[in-house]
């Protein structure tokens, strides 16, 4: 188990005020919140800041940790000395929030040990949990069946946290949506009024052909210029196989075109867009250039008529 | 063991109040809250009435969160929420060029 220093995930002094590691905290937890930052590491160190805040802002557990000492290098293999914790009466058990926070072994091990067991009203059903899932976009086209692994928390005989790994095959709805959340019932916790649901939220791995706004598909099609010029009847992928796509002549790199119904499916389907990107040939044979100087004598064509230049 | 049948995966279903509060693990009261506010939208004209959809689920866990660890005041909380939403869809339309 590695050694978490919670004052410089902070990045306060070990003498920090209460106030100090309050606005620190406040400050971190803004930037890398996970449902507002765009930093690739966001979730990750949101979790640790959490954590240390939990630690930090709490005297009793603050005061506890402290006495580990500050020796000790973030990183650095860790084991409690008997009874560090003597004398310490803490709060609870860990605030597990709304999420079931996914706090770190560290913290498990030096303030997880007073699990709860038990104390829910008899009748209730057992707990929901919530996971989040990667889905690629052609999966949530097509719907079926996925096998996907969740990470499980759970109080051993101990009283430790640890995780276990869960995997199911899951039958899919066609035309899920990025931020959707679908059910599973009956696969929470059990409990004496019957098992709590498993909700997945899902979210798609980013894509390298296609772009999802809610229902609508979005795709960058390269055309030449005598296609767009001309027009003409090319073929495009969508997440449902080829299409053949009929580009309107006199097209600009730009020009979107609407195929309808074949974005997400569901009640309305989603559209596909797909925005017409004029490719040129380089100029790096002479023919090529001689063609290039031909349209340029014979083609009365200024694009930068309008900026009076 | 886990069986091997695929479970399946609802993305149309309504909570009632306590359900929704149950799965957010909240008070059934800070959920009333988040209707009072006009963060959440139920059809229904009691509480007793009131569907939450699976959008709802997603905006009610999120506003926990903003409330949560962020602190966030109640009275900005929807105004963050849908901040974040026009966000992402700004992001989105970027993205698609």
């Amino acid at each position: 188990m590695e050694y978490k220093d919670y004052y410089k995930i902070l990045g306060v002094a070990r003498d920090a005020s209460q106030d100090e590691i309050k606005r620190a905290y406040r400050k971190l937890a803004r930037k890398y919140h996970p449902d507002v930052s765009k930093e690739a590491n966001a979730e990750t160190r949101f979790k640790e800041i959490n954590e240390a805040n939990e630690v930090l802002k709490d005297a009793e557990k603050r005061a506890a940790y402290d006495q580990l000492g500050s020796r000790w290098q973030a990183g650095e293999q860790f084991r409690p000395p008997p009874g560090w914790d003597a004398g310490f009466e803490f709060n609870g058990a860990p605030n597990q929030g709304a999420q079931g926070q996914d706090f770190s072994d560290f913290f498990s091990e030096l303030f997880g040990r007073r699990a709860r067991h038990g104390g829910s009203a008899q009748q209730r059903p057992g707990k929901d949990h919530h996971a989040k899932i990667m889905l690629e976009l052609e999966d949530a086209y097509r719907g079926g069946s996925h096998r996907i692994s969740l990470r499980v928390p759970e109080i051993d005989a101990s009283g430790h946290l640890a995780y276990r790994e869960r995997s199911l095959n899951v039958q899919m709805p066609k035309g899920v949506r990025a931020g959707q959340q679908v059910r599973l019932a009956g696969q929470g916790t059990p409990g004496a009024g019957g098992a709590g649901d498993l909700y997945l939220e899902v979210q798609f791995r980013p894509h390298p052909l296609y772009r999802v706004d809610d229902s609508d598909i979005y795709l960058k099609l390269p055309v030449t210029p005598w296609e767009a010029a001309l027009g003409a009847t090319i073929k495009a992928p969508t997440p449902g196989g080829t299409v053949e796509v009929k580009v309107p002549p006199n097209s600009q790199s730009g020009r979107k075109l609407r195929l309808k119904g074949r974005g997400l499916p569901g009640n309305p389907a989603g559209d596909l867009y797909l925005t017409l990107e004029v490719v040129l040939p380089e100029a790096t044979t002479a023919r090529a250039r001689e063609l290039y100087q031909t349209m340029a004598q014979e083609l009365a064509f200024d694009p930068r008529h309008a900026l009076g230049v | 063991m886990e069986s091997s049948l695929p479970i399946s995966a609802d993305s149309i279903f309504t909570l009632t109040l306590e359900q929704l509060a149950w799965t957010c693990s909240v008070e059934s009261a800070w959920v009333c809250v988040l209707v009072d506010e006009g963060i959440l939208n139920p059809p229904g004209a009691t509480p007793a009435d009131w569907q939450f959809s699976a959008e709802d689920l997603a905006r009610a866990r999120r506003a926990w969160r903003l409330y949560h660890e962020l602190e966030s005041n109640l009275e900005v909380l929807g105004l963050i929420l849908d901040m974040q939403d026009e966000i992402s869809r700004l992001h989105a339309r970027l993205d698609c060029g």
